[in-house]
């Protein structure tokens, strides 16, 4: 329907062209002036592309990340508000998926950090990316490869949890750890 | 009754993009000058009227009130002699007079006069040639003309605006005339769409979008359906902010870790990095002559405004009180910094003045986010919230008049109000 009404848009604006000022003399003495023609261009559709930079396989041992038993399908670490140190109690999770990239040198993982939606979307992106860079900063001290992981932020952009009160903000302010194909 | 019923089946019958935000005026500036617009002779011939798009314009400024004018006979012309008293007596300061007139190849020829009622005298007037999908400019066009006869400042009326609706689950930004007439989407994804940003002639915007699952910097021209990589490093892409040259844009980047401001062209190429902290440096914002780069940083432990020469150099900080000073935009004049500062639990636009160093809270919003400078420094257009929905906002930068933007369905947020153009 959109574009129908772009392609309208278009043809209306092409039957105008070559809009010119007046010649003629007015009674009163007034300026003459063209007026402008207005833009008409159909929207970009966008459409996914898979991981940006960070196309790998699922490792040999893959069933463990979604064993509920076991700590690598242990993904997220929370944050206090416009905090981004990583609490004691995630340690041992960050742990756990530093041993499996030491242990599984082709997968790649993304970070993804989130904030809360409260304050600048851009200061949410930047806050949301120092709490992704600490997760991936453990892990490259505890052994995984800067070419395995990427660190990236979504900001307040996709909140896990709707809602404007505390609860869901908590919810929020999160960094991801994601294998390839769950992002 | 029978006006309200002759403007819906104009504005229907003219138009072929139905005009998308409402706006409606909350507060009004205490001086207004009464103007007094009477009907042009022959506007009747037109699909749509113009005076009445022009009345609408100079309202919306906050420093104009438009008069009732009753049905004249004969109706006047920008040609007719005035009769100053009369319209003494109706207490207009200044009056328009103007027709339109059928030309035999389809257009339309506009012209108007503008009077100053108290010295009696003409102060201007203009002819313009229009086709019949050129009602509106015109109009803005005119209004513009009036707007800087009286009050000696550029008129906006003929700029435009760009913002992010969503709908559902569906991102659009979308660019439309300052009045919000004539939406047209630039760009519709399933993921988010933030930070438009104008291109200094207005022919290009550049924004943030996370369609690839992470944050990347486009540029895309208006008219061209497009999208043009700027940054997509390692990490996240964000915050652009056009150089008023046109010739480079601000970006932050986390290519190197934490968010910092690199300078890019606008195709893509030669990024340098601009500031090195420890923490997080974003938002940057050029000053109008090109001379300082303002920012977001939280290298004093909060996050607070700095600045720092473009070129490069030692951050200056910029804002003392609270302990969240975010999103600075500097004046067309350099004057002012508009920003959000966090007062309470709340979230508003404030405006601080350069020189004294007086802060000025322009809001009483809990979540004002996004302000955007028009182009003549007299109003601010902000994103935040009413009733759970997202609206665009517009002060004016006495904090005086006000005006919400709203949209029929959906969630209006990240507003950019776009450069004169001529």
């Amino acid at each position: 329907m959109r574009i129908l009404w772009a392609v309208l848009i278009a043809s209306l604006l092409a039957a105008c062209a070559g809009t010119q000022s007046t010649d003629s003399q007015p009674p009163a003495a007034v300026e003459d002036r063209g007026v402008g023609k207005p833009a008409a261009a159909q929207p970009v559709e966008t459409r996914p592309i898979g991981g940006v930079e960070l196309i790998g396989r699922p490792a040999a041992g893959a069933a463990a990340l979604k064993d509920p038993n076991n700590i690598l399908s242990k993904r997220s670490v929370f944050y206090d508000f416009d905090k981004y140190d990583v609490k004691d109690e995630y340690k041992p999770m960050i742990e756990a998926h530093a041993r499996y990239l030491r242990e599984n040198g082709a997968t790649r993982m993304l970070i993804q950090g989130n904030t809360d939606e409260r304050g600048s979307r851009e200061y949410n992106i930047a806050l949301g990316q120092r709490r992704s860079e600490s997760v991936k900063r453990m892990l490259l001290l505890l052994g995984g490869r800067e070419d395995q992981v990427e660190a990236v932020s979504l900001g307040e952009e996709k909140p896990r949890a709707a809602g404007a009160n505390e609860e869901a903000w908590a919810q929020n302010r999160r960094s991801d750890m994601l294998y390839p194909g769950e992002y | 009754m029978n006006k309200l019923l002759a403007a819906a089946l104009l504005s229907l019958a003219a138009c072929p993009v139905l005009a998308q935000l409402s706006i409606e005026i909350t507060g009004a500036g205490a001086n207004r000058i009464p103007i007094a617009i009477a009907p042009f002779a022959g506007e009747a011939a037109l699909p749509q009227g113009i005076t009445a798009v022009m009345r609408a314009d100079l309202e919306r400024s906050g420093l104009f009130r438009a008069l009732e004018v009753p049905p004249l006979l004969p109706q006047p012309s920008e040609a007719s002699s005035v009769n100053y008293a009369e319209w003494k007596s109706r207490l207009a300061d200044a009056l328009v007079l103007g027709s339109v007139a059928a030309r035999t190849d389809g257009r339309f020829e506009v012209r108007f006069r503008l009077y100053d009622v108290v010295k009696q005298a003409s102060i201007g007037g203009v002819a313009y040639t229009m086709s019949r999908d050129q009602l509106r400019a015109t109009a803005h066009r005119i209004a513009d003309y009036v707007y800087e006869k009286l009050t000696g400042e550029k008129g906006v009326f003929s700029t435009k605006i760009a913002y992010v609706v969503k709908r559902g689950a569906r991102f659009e930004l979308q660019v439309a005339d300052a009045d919000g007439a004539n939406e047209q989407a630039m760009l519709v994804s399933n993921e988010p769409i933030i930070s438009p940003a104008w291109s200094p002639n207005g022919k290009r915007i550049a924004y943030v979008s996370f369609q690839n699952k992470k944050p990347i910097v486009y540029v895309q021209d208006v008219e061209v359906p497009k999208q043009n990589v700027v940054a997509n490093f390692k990490g996240s892409n964000s915050a652009p902010a056009w150089a008023p040259d046109g010739s480079k844009l601000a970006v932050a980047l986390s290519r190197d870790g934490n968010s910092q401001i690199y300078l890019i062209n606008p195709d893509g190429s030669n990024p340098r990095r601009l500031s090195s902290s420890g923490g997080i440096d974003t938002e940057p914002n050029f000053s109008s002559d090109g001379q300082w780069l303002y920012f977001t940083s939280d290298r004093g432990g909060s996050p607070q405004i700095y600045r720092m020469p473009a070129a490069g150099g030692e951050a200056q900080r910029v804002t003392f009180e609270g302990s969240y000073n975010v999103s600075p935009r500097v004046s067309p004049d350099g004057k002012s910094l508009a920003y959000i500062m966090r007062n309470g639990g709340k979230f508003q636009a404030a405006l601080l003045d350069l020189n004294t160093r007086q802060v000025q809270v322009l809001t009483d919003s809990e979540f004002d986010e996004s302000p955007s400078f028009a182009p003549n420094g007299r109003q601010i257009l902000l994103a935040t919230v009413i009733g759970g929905r997202g609206v665009l906002s517009a002060v004016s930068s006495d904090g005086r008049v006000k005006q919400r933007l709203t949209l029929s369905a959906g969630d209006v947020r990240e507003p950019a109000w776009g450069p004169l153009v001529h």
